[in-house]
Order: structure tokens, then sequence, then C-alpha cells
């Protein structure tokens, strides 16, 4: 950069520092200023408290049956198992899966009867319907995903298996989500 | 826009307005005197039409925003008061509903039109690339507000269209979760959407200018796609366009009104007069008709992340268009193998629609594949490679030449000329 000290040396000069530093702290400033605009997008305060535990009695859900609740907003599935959808589950290749994942992987241990997964679809979000699809365990009605009775992608566009939210038991007949 | 002005103004109020802000010179240059291609065809008229909708729904959506309410609990509701107690409020809703639709028609008309006659070839690119930005905040703005009513297709709707972006990998869920505010598509998501969607209307508005200024620097495209050269190749705006232009319009409103006020819930989904149900997604989902070519791309791929891609490609692969096709003509009057290949993107397009609305399973995946194919084929091998491979007709030598019938396939302008002002006694 052209100097006016008539040292005429190569050492940047008091110009390129304002220069640089009048830069600088704009970015800085830019930056400040957009994020507030960006951050107030996230969930906030209110919707994050209410994403507080849930407590759910499985006591009345009759074996075969699929009980729809929300935890933080989200659709969740508990489905009490018959003995031949564990059975069906459990056999499956895990290997031959998209989304390689052994069915005692996705349920407590000793708790094979109970499914507990979102209830959205992976691929864009709607909601499969119970006990339909070549699996008999959901199928999606928007783009044609077949889940199996332990909620895991075996056909259609889905990239993944319908996740298991954080649970646990916190007695024989009872779990806590979250 | 074209040039300067000739504009007097006649009064002395006028001549001192004039000497300060010189609008009325520049809407006079523009809208008056603008000299037009004489040969402009009726698919010329669109434009106008466009901007006339645009301003329609400008008017009818800022009525019924005094009226709606945009809460999670409280959205539905308002919207069967807009029909039940306000005073025309149906009128206003259905014309707002409907509206959308047309907007939508008159839209691909005119894209259409400028694919036919090689509207975005040079110097029309910056033109159509402003179009094609109209065009995604036409898709944005008309997906938000049919979010607003709060019904089954309105939730699951913007379910499905926001977790699109959950196909990007790694930082997909969160620009998601940033999206909703929320951990599913709840309040927060209607609020911004509402926001969104009186928003956007506006920034359209401004495109437009940009559009129209950069349509009036070199003036309209037209059948022959022959630039004008002298004086008799074009007739002012006002009247002979302006007439032209006003009796399309007065036609396609008729199109309109008979929707808006015979079959107000043709183009729309019954589930949509069901309250948003976080836990049931509709039997049969599917976005609104103008949106279903591209709806039945993103179900074509068995994979998530590549279907989104393909459906976003599938409208951005349109500002690339002026560099894919290679042709030095750019009517399609004049290409007679481009006709055969348009004529079956066209087709291709609506069989993609009529795909999309029908469910993602066997032989309909198999169509869908084949029109998604042809789709981009069109663009990426059919414009380049026609360009080198296909002989064109001959080109008249003007635009008058094109209309007197001398060269070229224009017909007579006497045609329409002779026509007798009146049968009636």
């Amino acid at each position: 950069m052209a100097t006016t000290h008539a040292s005429a040396s190569a050492e940047p000069t008091r110009r390129d520092f304002l220069f640089l530093a009048t830069g600088a702290a704009g970015a800085v400033g830019l930056a400040a200023t957009i994020w507030p605009f960006i951050s107030q997008m996230a969930p906030d305060a209110a919707t994050i408290a209410a994403g507080a535990p849930v407590d759910f009695d499985l006591a009345p859900v009759a074996e075969g049956q699929i009980v729809k609740l929300f935890w933080r907003g989200k659709l969740i599935f508990v489905r009490h198992r018959t003995a031949a959808e564990i059975k069906a589950a459990q056999e499956t290749d895990v290997t031959s899966l998209r989304d390689p994942e052994a069915d005692s992987a996705r349920v407590k241990p000793g708790k094979d009867q109970w499914l507990v997964v979102y209830g959205n679809c992976t691929h864009l979000g709607c909601v499969p319907l119970g006990n339909e699809g070549a699996f008999h365990g959901w199928q999606c009605p928007c783009h044609g995903s077949v889940f199996d009775t332990s909620g895991r992608i075996r056909q259609g566009p889905a990239p993944i298996n319908l996740p298991v939210p954080p649970y646990a038991f916190t007695s024989d007949k009872a779990i806590r989500i979250g | 826009m074209s040039g300067h002005s000739t504009y007097v103004p006649k009064s002395a109020v006028g001549k001192w307005f004039e000497s300060r802000l010189p609008i009325m010179g520049l809407i006079h240059s523009s809208f008056v005197v603008f000299p037009n291609p004489r040969n402009l065809n009726y698919f010329w008229t669109f434009g106008g039409i466009l901007a006339f909708m645009l301003v329609s729904q400008i008017v009818t959506g800022v009525v019924l925003a005094m009226h709606y309410t945009a809460h999670a609990d409280m959205a539905f509701n308002s919207v069967e008061l807009i029909m039940r107690d306000v005073n025309y409020g149906w009128m206003l809703r259905y014309l707002h509903a409907n509206g959308a639709s047309m907007f939508f028609i008159a839209v691909y008309v005119h894209i259409f039109r400028g694919l036919y006659y090689g509207s975005y070839k040079a110097p029309r690119e910056v033109l159509w690339i402003l179009g094609v930005i109209i065009f995604l905040l036409m898709m944005a703005t008309a997906f938000m507000g049919y979010v607003l009513p709060w019904g089954q297709m309105s939730f699951w709707g913007a379910t499905v269209i926001t977790n699109l972006f959950s196909a990007i990998p790694g930082v997909g869920e969160v620009i998601v979760s940033y999206l909703w505010g929320g951990y599913s598509v709840s309040n927060p998501t209607l609020n911004r959407f509402f926001s969104l969607h009186y928003l956007l209307p506006f920034m359209i508005a401004g495109v437009v200018v940009l559009h129209i200024w950069a349509l009036h620097v070199p003036g309209s495209n037209n059948p022959s796609g022959i630039e004008k050269k002298t004086d008799k190749d074009v007739l002012p705006f006002h009247p002979y366009f302006t007439v032209k232009d006003a009796f399309a319009l007065s036609c396609f409103l008729m199109v309109y009104v008979w929707f808006a006020f015979y079959i107000p819930n043709f183009l729309g989904h019954a589930d949509n007069y069901i309250e948003a149900n976080p836990a049931v997604t509709p039997a049969h989902i599917v976005p609104e008709w103008y949106f279903l070519p591209f709806y039945a791309i993103l179900r074509a791929i068995p994979d998530k992340l590549l279907g989104v891609l393909a459906m976003f490609g599938s409208i951005a692969i349109m500002v690339v268009v002026p560099w894919l096709d290679t042709s030095k003509v750019r009517s399609g009057n004049y290409r007679p193998v481009f006709q055969v290949f348009f004529w079956l993107f066209a087709i291709n397009a609506v069989i993609l629609g009529w795909l999309g609305s029908k469910p993602p399973e066997g032989m309909y995946v198999i169509a869908s594949r084949i029109c998604t194919v042809y789709y981009f084929a069109y663009y990426i091998l059919v414009l380049p490679l026609l360009g080198l491979f296909e002989t064109p007709k001959s080109l008249p030598a003007s635009i008058a030449d094109s209309v007197l019938g001398k060269g070229g396939s224009g017909s007579a302008m006497a045609s329409g000329a002779a026509a007798s002002p009146s049968t009636k006694g």
C-alpha cells in the first residue's frame, strides 16, 4: 500500500492500521447485530420449558395397541407389541437394513413388548399409519415409507429408523419420557 | 425507462411538478408511447394479467389480515368467522384463495411463453433471472399463505415442506427447528409464516419493478424473435397494447371470478376444513395443484437428500437456461425440431403434475421417474444439442415483414383489421 511518509518503508502505516481496525470492528458489529435476528428463530424459553419430562402409564395399553402422546410438541408412539411382532422384529437380518439396528437396541432390556418411538416419519414428518405396510409396523401415507414392528425403515424414501426418544421405566408399568 | 422522455406537461402545475419529480414523464415513456413490436400475440398479455393479480392479491390479502388471527388456537376459527360473520368475508377469502391459483395459471403461461419464444436469450438474461426470482418468491408466499387457515392440509403441508430442509446433512435438524421456532410445526411457526406472508408480496412487487425495468431496456421479445429495427416494426403501447391487455385481462377475470363465485373450493382440499391435528396425517396429502410437478419430482427419487436436491434443482436450473440453449434463433416458430421437444416438455410437465396428485406407488413412481428424466434432459441435453444440430427455417427480414406475410410464417394483419364492428342489430 502506498505510504504518505517520506521514509517509504514497507512497514504498515497508521492509515493501514485504521483501515483494518475499522473493518474488523465493523465486521464484529455486523455479526453482533445479525445474531439476535437469527437467534430469535430458535425455540423460545416457554417452548423449551414445556419440554419437561412426561410420565405415561402403560397399564391401560392393551396388547397390539398403539398409543400416541406428545412430548415437546413431538408425537410419540407407544406400542404394546404382540409375541408375533416381537419375533418378526428380532428375527430380521440386521445387515440387510438401510439403518442397521438390532431390535434389542431399540427397547429396554426385558421389556421387549414395549416399543417407544417418535411418531413422525423420518422422511418429511408425516404420521405413519400403524399396522400397515408389508412389515405390519407402520406405513407413511405421504411418500410410502414402510417401517417394521421395531420402527425400522424397510422400504421407501425415509433415510433412518423412527428414533427412540430418551425414556426410562419408573415402575413395571410406567415410563417417563424426557 | 426507455431513454429521454418526450413528455411535455400541458398545465403550469404539471410543468412545475415535472421539473421537480419527472414521474409523469417516466409513466408516459414507459406505458404510453413505449414502442412495442406490432406482432405481439395474446401470450404477451399475461405480464399485465400478472401485474393485476399481484395487486388483487395484495388488496384482498391486506383486508383479510384485518380479520384474521395468527394464533394456533384461533386461526382456524377466525377463518370461519371471516366466512360467516364478516360482511363479504366469504367473497374476499374466495377471491384471495382462487386468486393464488389464477396467479399461478398466468405465471405458467408466461413462463412457457418465454421458453417457446426464446425470451430468455440475450439480451434478456437478467430479465429472465428476475422472473425466476419472482417465481420462487411466489411459491414461498403461496406456501405460507396456505398454512394460515391452520387446517389439516395447512399443518401437514407445512410439516412436509419445512422437513425438506432436514435433508441437509449435519445441520438439517437444527435449521428445521429454527424454522419452526419449536420442536414441531406449532404456534411460533404460524406467527412467523403470517409475518412473512404479508412481507413477501411487497418484495415481489419490488422485483417486478426491476423485471419491468429490465424489460424496457431491450423492449419486449415477439413471436418472430427478431429485434425491432425501424418504426414500421413497432406500435405505441397506448392505445394498441393497453386495449389488447385490457381485453385479455377481462377474459381472464371472467374465468377467475367464475371459479371464485361458482366453484370456490374446486382447487382446494376438503381436508383443510378440518382443524390442524398434529397426531393424524390426512390419508391422502398433496400440495396445491401448482406445486404438483415439483412434488412429483421430489417423490420420484427414492433418496431423501437427492429427492430434495432434484426438486429445488428443477427450479434452479431455469436460471441457467439462457446459457444452456445454444441456438442462435430465438423463436420456436422457426425451429421445427425444437417445437417437438418443447411440446413434449409442456405435456411432460402436465403429466408430472398429474403424477404428483397420485399415491407414490407402483406405476406412478415409475412414470414419475421417466418424466423427471425428461424434465432435466430437456434443459441439460436437448437445449444445448439442438442448437448445434438443428437447421432452423429462414427468418423474415423484419418484424413488419413477418406480419405482412413477406417470408416467415406470420399471418397477415388484415384479418384483424377487417373484423366487422358489430353483428348485433
